[in-house]
């Protein structure tokens, strides 16, 4: 990795912190374009780092959530651990597909995260 | 059904689905998560939000363990991206309390949209 795509990454890691944090959307729909087409690594991989990428901004929003009394963990654990499941089929099935297609898929993903938020702002 | 099958049946069918789309494209699943948390198990949003964090963190925490066993994560750049989201995101809550407007959303939204448009054509 050069300066530059160290440097740019780090810019682009706050920025997509920053996003994530003002619009509540996860740091996934970002961070995997950020390490696809700055950091260039394939489709897969920059999926599977994306994961990984966000533990620590997780973790640290869980617990503030916690302290502030949010969080219902019996049922937080359930679905976590229910997700584990979850996890499993969409990472055999991740790994089986072509990483160009794969990339389509998840370009018609970010096109839903649009729609979503575009629909969270219609008026009551 | 009773009510407590139906609870356990509800809480499986999210994680699953919430899981299997996070691994698939390596995002949190929050947007399965917290509609679900409401719709089906009646939560109000800010307990929805707040559980659905408790959830993608044992998610993301199990999808980089079994991608990394697979060779698939490469830790450096994970770090490279993650750490300094870390500090942009305690920052981008602050700012929410200060500056969410219907068009900041949608100025993300067609954001969005041209980053798919580049990860096609790219």
């Amino acid at each position: 990795m050069s300066g530059t795509t160290i440097a740019l990454a780090l810019v682009l890691g706050f920025g997509a912190g920053v996003l994530s944090g003002l619009f509540g959307v996860g740091g996934g729909v970002l961070f995997v374009p950020t390490l696809a087409l700055v950091v260039g690594l394939g489709q897969l991989d920059a999926q599977a780092t994306s994961l990984a990428a966000m533990i620590p901004v997780v973790a640290f929003g869980a617990w503030q959530q916690h302290r502030a009394g949010n969080v219902r963990w019996r049922e937080g654990i359930a679905v976590g651990i229910a997700s584990i499941v979850g996890v499993t089929g969409g990472a055999v099935l991740a790994t089986s597909l072509d990483e160009q297609l794969l990339r389509y898929l998840f370009a018609g993903f970010l096109l839903l995260v649009a729609a979503q938020l575009v629909w969270s702002t219609r008026r009551p | 059904m009773p009510t407590g099958k139906r609870t356990l049946l509800s809480l499986a069918g999210i994680g699953i689905a919430s899981g299997f789309l996070s691994a698939l494209f390596g995002v949190g699943g929050g947007i399965v998560v917290v509609p679900l948390l409401v719709l089906l198990l009646g939560f109000d949003a800010r307990a929805a939000t707040a559980t659905s964090l408790a959830v993608i963190l044992i998610t993301a925490l199990a999808g980089a363990t079994s991608f990394s066993l697979l060779e698939h994560v490469d830790w450096d750049a994970a770090a490279l991206v993650g750490l300094p989201a870390l500090a942009g995101s305690v920052a981008g809550v602050q700012l929410q309390r200060l500056v969410t407007s219907r068009e900041l959303t949608l100025l993300f939204a067609a954001f969005l949209v041209a980053v798919a448009v580049v990860l096609v054509l790219e």
